[in-house]
């Protein structure tokens, strides 16, 4: 998440001939070495994420179904014909496709917003200290903490129909619905996936925020505080504009996690999520392991590579902090 | 100065829902991992009607959860050991060297971040039996594929933060190292990895937690004896039940190792994505 200039006008500046001449050599001598110290860093990610990636944008050429699966290498090329399937917004394939974006930037969008309201908001409100502040943090970090399977299933079992917390409470206790309600399947599973998407994932937002509320110097509270601004005006004049650029990363963070989330609603809905809950990351598992076509799975996930590449593109472009990422 | 009244009651009323939110799932799981079969299988209620550890004692013999325990924790053991001394040597370099490629370098390891793990899954997969059949290495279906799988989801993350940390140890101390006759590798172990403490604990941390919470690839690349308890825990799910209770239960105890290291390390790791992360 930092990208501040490597070069250091300390040492640019630093005098005598005599150690800049043995630097120089030293220099030399070690030319090899930083790419010495990369070296297991590359081959690593190029094994794992390159060379499959570009498998990946060759079988989305490919008529790759289950009967060329064991050599992939042989099975007959099909041009842009998997990706003509997945943009026919007319036919069946691509229109699930094309829902399943939209519920997805949809989804996205309310929980990334959620997250970051919630842990904004938790961070600043525990920014001073008062009792039982530093279990209230520890608290808070526990549904971060919990393993995605163990903490989701808990969910699982409180949005059961029958037997679960959530119709016990809305139904038996509070008579808000009139009858059970199904959270798992139907529209209300949309619902279900957000709230369990923003309890474990607004402890993130937390922390990093946490993290950038201790670079702000308290001098400039106090220089506030004799100005005479309450609490509020100094939260807003100096707290928010000061997180502008932590904030900056962890929306974009947020958005790409929350967006490629598969964990989450393969826990909560197993290997085919309700319509109304059908993100990209299983509905592109489903096309390409429960119906067996992995060319239009991998021509689908090309797409999405491409979507993502060119919003994060923009987002840096249009951020202060980017320009100077890109720079870095 | 102290804060405004409106300021410590708004304070109040959000932090106290935020508890509830965020410890209710906490207090299902826990409860229900001590009720009886019948408790959770009929209506829910907030009180066990009475307590029991048998599902604690029946989680084991349901699936074999001591096989699916020890898999993940040498799965994400080794994913995080080595993903950590990786991105040590990774982020020393771009810290403190100028070289070509850099910049790309620093480039593509971010934007895999960004790529789904979906694009991945079946080329990897296939590459795996691939690599297998040519040269006999078996990656499919083993820990190793999936120890080298998780730790390059770590590292990117965890180089990106490392840079950060080692940019802010100060060069004099390893230059002055270096000055004294220690060669670069004992200028990094000696001075900046000591110092940087915090950062790699941080990095540390996140790494074993996305080994040890990963379900995607866990469901594919594993098999009986290499299966995760991210996969394993589907297991109390039969036809006739669904043991909601040992499925507590075991949750809890596939849980708490996880927490509670994350709650003894989490000032490292406020702390180091002070200086790592957030700048």
């Amino acid at each position: 998440m930092t990208t501040t200039a490597f070069k250091d006008p300390v040492r640019e500046a630093s005098p005598g001939a005599a150690t800049r001449e043995r630097r120089r050599t030293g220099r030399i001598r070690r030319a090899g070495l930083p790419y010495l110290l990369l070296l297991p860093a590359l081959v690593l990610e190029l094994l794992v994420h390159l060379v499959p990636m570009v498998i990946g944008i060759i079988m989305s050429f490919k008529e790759l179904t289950q009967f060329y699966i064991r050599d992939w290498g042989t099975a007959p090329w099909s041009g842009f014909s998997n990706y003509k399937v997945s943009v026919d917004f007319n036919a069946p394939v691509g229109n699930a496709l094309l829902h399943s974006f939209f519920v997805t930037v949809g989804f996205t969008l309310l929980s990334v917003g959620l997250c970051w309201l919630i842990g904004t908001a938790a961070a600043v409100f525990m920014q001073d200290s008062f009792r039982g502040r530093g279990l209230l943090r520890a608290l808070f970090l526990v549904p971060y903490a919990l393993p995605v399977y163990a903490a989701v299933i808990t969910w699982v079992f409180m949005f059961q129909h029958d037997n679960g917390l959530v119709n016990h409470v809305l139904h038996d206790q509070l008579h808000l619905t009139g009858k059970p309600s199904f959270w798992l399947i139907g529209d209300n599973s949309f619902y279900a996936l957000l709230t369990v998407s923003v309890w474990k994932g607004w402890p993130f937002a937390f922390l990093i925020v946490m993290a950038g509320l201790q670079n702000i110097p308290r001098e400039l509270y106090e220089a506030a505080a004799l100005d005479g601004a309450g609490t509020w005006q100094q939260i807003r004049r100096i707290t928010l504009p000061s997180l502008r650029p932590v904030n900056q990363v962890l929306v974009l963070v947020l958005f790409l996690w929350t967006f490629n989330d598969f964990n989450t609603p393969y826990v909560l809905f197993g290997r085919s999520a309700p319509d109304a809950a059908d993100l990209i990351s299983v509905h592109i598992y489903q096309a390409s392991f429960v119906t067996w076509n992995f060319g239009t799975g991998s021509a689908m996930s090309v797409l999405l590579l491409l979507f993502l590449l060119v919003v994060t593109g923009t987002y840096l472009l249009v951020t202060s902090r980017g320009r100077r990422a890109s720079d870095g | 100065m102290a804060p405004s009244r409106s300021f410590t009651w708004s304070r109040r009323i959000f932090l106290t829902l935020l508890t509830g939110f965020v410890l209710i799932p906490v207090y299902v799981m826990i409860s229900s991992s001590l009720k009886p079969l019948a408790d959770v299988t009929g209506k829910f209620r907030w009180l066990p009607s009475g307590l029991t550890i048998r599902p604690y004692i029946d989680i084991w013999s349901t699936v074999p959860l001591a096989r699916y325990f020890v898999n993940s924790l040498i799965v994400a053991g080794a994913a995080t050991v080595c993903s950590v001394v990786i991105a040590v040597f990774a982020a020393y370099a771009v810290s403190r060297y100028e070289f070509r490629g850099k910049r790309v370098f620093t480039v593509t390891v971010l934007s895999t971040q960004m790529f789904p793990g979906i694009l991945f899954l079946l080329p990897l997969f296939l590459l795996y039996v691939n690599i297998g059949n040519a040269t006999g290495i078996a990656l499919f279906g083993s820990r190793g594929g999936l120890i080298l799988t998780y730790l390059t989801f770590s590292l990117p993350f965890s180089i990106w933060m490392l840079i950060g940390y080692f940019d802010s140890v100060p060069r004099d101390l390893d230059e002055a190292a270096l000055v004294d006759g220690c060669g670069p590798l004992g200028a990094l172990l000696r001075i900046v990895v000591p110092a940087a403490i915090p950062g790699i604990v941080a990095v540390a941390v996140y790494a074993f937690m996305t080994a040890w919470g990963e379900v995607l690839f866990a469901s594919v690349m594993t098999n009986d004896t290499t299966r995760t308890l991210a996969v394993g825990l589907q297991g109390y799910s039969t036809l006739n039940n669904v043991y909601w209770n040992q499925i507590m239960a075991a949750s809890l105890v596939v849980s708490v190792p996880v927490v509670a290291g994350f709650l003894l390390l989490q000032r490292y790791l406020v702390a180091g994505l002070t200086a790592g992360a957030v700048k």
